[in-house]
């Protein structure tokens, strides 16, 4: 075992891959000189040279599209965006090159790009560097999208990514990077997609991903002292989702409640919830409940922010409204 | 032996620029077909002609080696023919068959080719030119002397993708032809209404690049300056934007009614035909003769007439493989990390589909 940060976890995944296969190169903003904005290249210039550590110009669609392109002509690129906020310039290049290439030519190519980037709020930066839009990905077929929650999916993800032909987005919460934790070397890594069972409960079904997993955790122990179990999934995997792990434990809980930091309307929640309904209707004592972000831009100040976010004293409350009212 | 000079540029033989007759000719009548194909509801969706344009496509393409890459726009269908896709997988894609190009997922505006290294067909103004940056850096970095071309119309100049796709190459000195086929017209609004500076081929000095504007009419001067930029472009210079300036005689689309310009413009322009100009060349040199031509233009015809054919007996693609291709089927992914690269790598080089 291990004792590591979240973001040594990053480092550790990207510099083997980087030490795996020489045609794998990173491109992004500051990934270089600067070491990464959340250092999670740090060194790696000098390790590795400016050949494959590209620091890039701020241009977010090119360098997205440059990586589209390089992947097209052989390489195994990987994209930083430096966080989710300033992907949306890159929209274009995601939705209708790296995710539409394939089907559209006839199954002529593939796109073996991998593109990280940092999301969610939490550290007081308002609105315009709060964004938790994974969920906006994951609705666009042609692409995987997946978020590591745990130090072993951050240390290992990276490497199962580029094993995948296609395009795969790996969304890293920004709060987790300072978090610590174990990493078992020996343990084989879990595939890139595929939910997992954090916390095994019987009374309700926790259904989370990335920043959130924590939070859920949180509630669950808070609950567990007055007789209530929580079970909580990680999804790990956004698209494609593992419906039937989630729909396995709503068939021995019976009570689902989906904690998921993007706003609420059409969000994945929402899916989610719709799947269980679709295919676990008859399994449900009470309505499936969701605790997502409240529908603001995401305020600067501190009780504001906190109020927006989900928390673990929203998630228990509502766990504890589900019980009472469908008992 | 005395090789026949052609007429028109001394550099040439007679050959090639009959030729290059012979590319443009094809793309005009293909196009014709499409329009009456179009109105019978053979072919729908968007269709946009390039009629009027062809001296670019041709003479720019003249001058690509075969390992040398494409991205071209969504009036592409001259491209596709030069670079040699078959007439009839292009028109089988413009029917929407399965022996199309791209499997009749794509349709006029999203021709393919990855054998040939056409990377579409792409629709989003602006969107294919990070992706040549991106193709041409991959051949930097493997150290693999080619030249990726990309083209683009003058309305792409007004996006960002141009501006950051500009410096990024530059920046580089990546191996990109920066291929401008300016007519005039970003769908329906005329250039000195889209932009602040009329004359793109001066925006290359903004990132350092050398530019140079074409008479796109006079297809032996697009060959000629391509081959002068791609012989930097290769040697390891850096990019170059070439300005080919050109005329759609055509709609922008079958649903345009052209409000945007008069008929006395687009007369003017007719007047400046590439291939009557060739023709006109040829023949004053007595280069070309009726016969010669009536030749040239049955072989063209019975070209077409066979592309028709094989899109109208091309099969349907089953619905069952509708939600194909939309990811990398996994039997082609290795178990390891360079055995996974490697197989999507050879799905690159050697296309599993061979429509």
């Amino acid at each position: 075992m291990t004792k590591m940060t979240y973001r040594e976890a990053v480092r550790a995944g990207l510099r083997e891959a980087l030490q795996n296969d020489p045609q794998v190169f990173l491109m992004g903003e500051d990934v270089g000189r600067y070491g990464g904005s959340y250092a999670c290249s740090k060194g790696f210039l000098d390790e590795f040279g400016p050949e494959r550590i590209r620091d890039t110009p701020l241009s977010e669609n090119s360098f997205m599209g440059a990586g589209i392109g390089a992947a097209l002509g052989g390489m195994r690129p990987i994209v930083e965006i430096m966080t989710v906020n300033f992907s949306l310039l890159a929209l274009d290049q995601v939705v209708n090159n790296a995710a539409a290439l394939r089907h559209m030519s006839g199954g002529q190519v593939s796109v073996p790009l991998v593109v990280r980037m940092a999301t969610g709020g939490g550290r007081q930066l308002a609105a315009q560097h709060s964004h938790s839009l994974e969920g906006w990905y994951a609705h666009v077929p042609g692409i995987k999208v997946v978020a590591p929650a745990t130090i072993a999916d951050a240390r290992t993800m990276l490497g199962l990514a580029l094993r995948e032909p296609d395009p795969v987005f790996i969304f890293e919460h920004a709060m987790l990077y300072p978090q610590e934790g174990e990493f078992d070397e020996t343990t084989p890594p879990s595939g890139l997609e595929g939910a997992a069972i954090r916390r095994p409960g019987r009374d309700v079904t926790l259904v989370t991903y990335g920043g959130s997993l924590g939070k859920c955790l949180a509630a669950a122990e808070t609950l567990a002292p007055t007789g209530v179990a929580c079970e909580v999934i990680d999804l790990r995997s956004l698209r494609p989702l593992d419906m039937d792990t989630v729909l396995q434990s709503v068939a021995k809980t019976h009570r689902a409640v989906i904690v998921d930091e993007g706003w609420r309307t059409g969000s994945l929640a929402g899916e989610i919830s719709a799947q269980i309904m679709e295919r676990g209707f008859y399994d449900l004592d009470a309505p499936v409940a969701r605790v997502c972000s409240v529908e603001v831009p995401i305020p600067y100040a501190k009780h504001l922010e906190d109020a927006a976010l989900p928390q673990p004293e929203r998630i228990v409350s509502t766990i504890q409204e589900l019980l009472a009212s469908h008992d | 032996m005395v090789i026949p000079k052609c007429a028109a540029r001394p550099d040439c033989t007679r050959e090639h620029g009959l030729e290059l007759l012979y590319q443009m000719i094809r793309i005009r009548r293909f196009e014709e077909k499409c329009a009456e194909l179009y109105s019978r509801g053979k072919i729908r969706g968007f269709l946009h002609l390039y009629i009027g344009e062809e001296g670019v496509a041709v003479g720019a393409l003249a001058a690509l080696d075969e390992d040398d890459a494409i991205v071209a726009t969504y009036r592409e269908h001259g491209q596709a023919l030069v670079r040699g896709i078959p007439a009839g997988e292009i028109m089988a894609e413009m029917y929407g068959k399965a022996n199309g190009c791209s499997r009749g997922r794509g349709g006029s505006m999203h021709l393919f080719d990855a054998r040939r290294r056409f990377f579409g067909g792409n629709a989003i103004v602006g969107g294919g030119l990070p992706m040549a940056v991106g193709l041409a850096l991959a051949d930097k970095l493997q150290k693999r002397e080619r030249a990726t071309v990309c083209i683009f119309g003058d309305g792409a100049v007004a996006e960002g993708a141009f501006h950051e796709s500009l410096n990024l190459a530059a920046l580089w000195k990546l191996p990109v032809l920066f291929l401008c086929e300016n007519n005039l017209y970003a769908m329906g609004t005329a250039i000195e209404r889209h932009q602040s500076q009329t004359d793109i081929a001066q925006k290359g000095a903004n990132y350092g690049i050398p530019a140079e504007a074409v008479d796109g009419m006079d297809v032996l001067a697009v060959e000629q300056v391509s081959r002068l930029a791609l012989d930097g472009v290769r040697s390891g210079a850096g990019p170059f934007l070439l300005e080919a300036r050109t005329y759609r005689f055509r709609a922008h689309s079958m649903y345009d009614a052209e409000l945007y310009r008069s008929k006395d413009e687009v007369e003017q322009w007719k007047r400046r035909d590439p291939i009557a100009f060739l023709t006109a060349r040829l023949r004053e040199a007595h280069q070309l003769s009726d016969g010669e031509l009536a030749a040239l233009e049955s072989r063209v015809a019975a070209e077409i007439d066979e592309a028709v054919a094989v899109a109208e007996g091309g099969p349907w693609e089953p619905l069952a493989d509708l939600t194909k291709d939309v990811y990398t089927p996994q039997s082609t992914v290795g178990a390891g990390i360079t055995q996974a690269t490697r197989a999507s790598r050879n799905a690159v080089s050697q296309p599993q589909v061979t429509p």
